[in-house]
């Protein structure tokens, strides 16, 4: 019976390994063909980089291709202020909503969650067309539209955490004199730091990844993020899979390592953000 | 009194006015719109039921309609099928199961754009290479036409979204009282009476969740569809989302788009006030 168990244990572990290697062999085919020439690529996708199929330059060029740095530090501006911004708002919302016991606050909260509802192609014509009357189809509108598409999904998730805790705290600081900023700032926002980890994260995957929001809003190519830069880079080179392997390599950089930082706060996060 | 609406407004009107101005204000002038022949620049007049009468019409629209329908079928099995053995898998405490979730967790955090890619390379490149070594015509040839097409963003999606399924998995598997299995143990179950009788019905309402989701990104595919595919060859791999953008943008039929854009959202709303239904069902006979 136990070495039967064992057994099994063991069959188990020979297919999830096997399973693992399927699910990275994309990305190890990628990442070895990127360092092959152009020609070692269509003669041997399999053959390891070597020799004279050799070409690191292929990273110089899509580097410089991409404009790089540029298109990470335009990423990484509208990442930040857009989840900045974002955990702030709701946050603020989120708590006032709850504590206020008002049919007002619970329609304001019903809208906020149907809203869900709502794929993102249904309202990006209009959208644009206002956004453009307005002269914010550039990166600080971009960073207002996730705003407001972002404060659905946080505002729930802030929404259901601030009804855990208890009132007693900020009805003492109000009898103390403190106003509805000083109990947020000092008692209320230091205590949902656990979901502000799982907001931003949510928020951060989500904004860094985007492609049709900035393609629809961003026209001016030295705002490109990198998933913008990738898809017009890709269109011009769709035949020099060298360069275009090395593109996609450097562009998944980023955001493998943030994964490797925040592994296990990414898959608290989801499990959260799924039920919700 | 006064005070406290004050209050009330100072915290609120900052994210609802950006909600309003970039979700309801859109969502309402888009129904508009879709009733009128605008053209992006101006507003345009009114002209009924013109525009829906014209996608009704659209043999284009019709055919994304059917394959964004079949693909969301297909994938949302396969996806949830893979997400649970994996789940099941990584469960099993061995030393490496940590390193094995993010494995299979990794190919989410990438974008779909960038996946697509990655995805074209291995379908056009890598399966044909070893097609041809292996002499195995099959995989030669990929994305050329509309079946690989097909299965193409079929693999592309149970690659990228299983291992999101296993991590809500994991979390309905882990809530499972483990006195249950010992006591079925006790009684001499198997693992195969465990699984069936035990584990799947504990694991049931996870499994409501995890077919909605991928039901509703399916159905939502854009990214993906554009960088692997296109749509190609000659549309017919085109889904819903790239069909209103094209309709927008290539063919500059904004009151089409817009029709086709309302009718999408009937359907996408409707998928999930139905996982809200059964959830709520589901709690009530809980």
């Amino acid at each position: 019976m136990s070495s039967n168990k064992h057994r099994s244990k063991k069959v188990i572990l020979i297919i999830s390994i096997l399973l693992a290697i399927i699910f990275l062999a994309p990305f190890y085919l990628v990442l070895t063909n990127s360092f092959k020439t152009q020609q070692g690529i269509f003669l041997n996708v399999m053959r390891l980089p070597f020799g004279d199929f050799f070409n690191p330059q292929n990273y110089i060029e899509a580097f410089k291709q991409l404009n790089y740095i540029r298109s990470f530090l335009n990423s990484l501006f509208i990442t930040v202020f857009s989840t900045i911004i974002i955990i702030i708002f709701s946050s603020m919302a989120a708590w006032m909503l709850v504590r206020t016991k008002t049919k007002l606050s619970t329609f304001l909260f019903f809208l906020f969650t149907s809203a869900m509802l709502i794929p993102f192609q249904s309202v990006m014509l209009p959208l644009v067309n206002i956004m453009g009357r307005l002269g914010l189809l550039n990166p600080i509108g971009l960073i207002f539209m996730y705003l407001g598409f972002g404060s659905s999904l946080s505002i729930i998730l802030y929404h259901g955490f601030v009804k855990n805790i208890p009132i007693e705290l900020e009805e003492a600081a109000t009898i103390d004199g403190c106003s509805p900023i000083q109990i947020f700032l000092y008692i209320i926002f230091p205590l949902l730091k656990p979901i502000t980890v799982t907001v931003s994260i949510l928020n951060v995957m989500w904004i860094w990844n985007d492609f049709l929001l900035p393609q629809l809003v961003i026209n001016k190519p030295q705002w490109h993020t990198i998933p913008l830069k990738m898809f017009y880079f890709f269109g011009q080179y769709s035949r020099r899979w060298d360069l275009a392997l090395a593109g996609l390599v450097i562009s998944m950089i980023p955001i493998i390592t943030f994964y490797f930082i925040v592994q296990k706060h990414i898959i608290k996060g989801i499990t959260q953000g799924s039920i919700k | 009194m006064k005070q406290s609406k004050l209050w009330f407004t100072l915290f609120i009107a900052p994210i609802l006015f950006a909600f309003i101005v970039v979700v309801i204000v859109p969502m309402i002038v888009g129904i508009y719109y879709s009733f009128t022949d605008w053209d992006a620049i101006r507003t345009g007049s009114w002209v009924g039921f013109d525009n829906y009468a014209r996608v009704f019409k659209d043999k284009d629209f019709f055919n994304s309609f059917v394959f964004t329908t079949k693909f969301a079928i297909i994938s949302v099995i396969s996806i949830n099928i893979i997400g649970f053995i994996l789940a099941l898998l990584v469960t099993q405490d061995h030393k490496i199961s940590n390193f094995l979730r993010s494995v299979f967790f990794l190919p989410n955090l990438i974008g779909g754009l960038i996946l697509g890619f990655i995805w074209q390379f291995i379908f056009t490149r890598g399966f044909d290479a070893v097609g041809k070594l292996m002499g195995i015509e099959f995989l030669q040839g990929w994305l050329s036409d509309t079946t690989t097409g097909f299965w193409g963003l079929v693999i592309l999606m149970s690659w990228q979204m299983s291992g999101y399924m296993m991590v809500i998995y994991i979390a309905a598997l882990q809530n499972i009282p483990q006195s249950l299995l010992e006591a079925a143990d006790i009684d001499g179950a198997n693992s195969w009476h465990k699984l069936k009788h035990i584990t799947i019905p504990l694991v049931a309402p996870a499994f409501t969740v995890g077919v909605f989701l991928a039901l509703s990104c399916s159905f939502k595919l854009y990214d993906q569809n554009l960088a692997l595919t296109g749509g190609g060859p000659y549309n017919s791999t085109q889904m819903l989302a790239l069909n209103i953008y094209n309709t927008a943008f290539r063919f500059r039929d904004f009151g089409g788009a817009q029709a086709k854009a309302v009718i999408f959202l009937l359907i996408v709303a409707a998928i999930t006030l139905t996982q809200v239904y059964i959830g709520k069902k589901r709690e009530v006979e809980m």
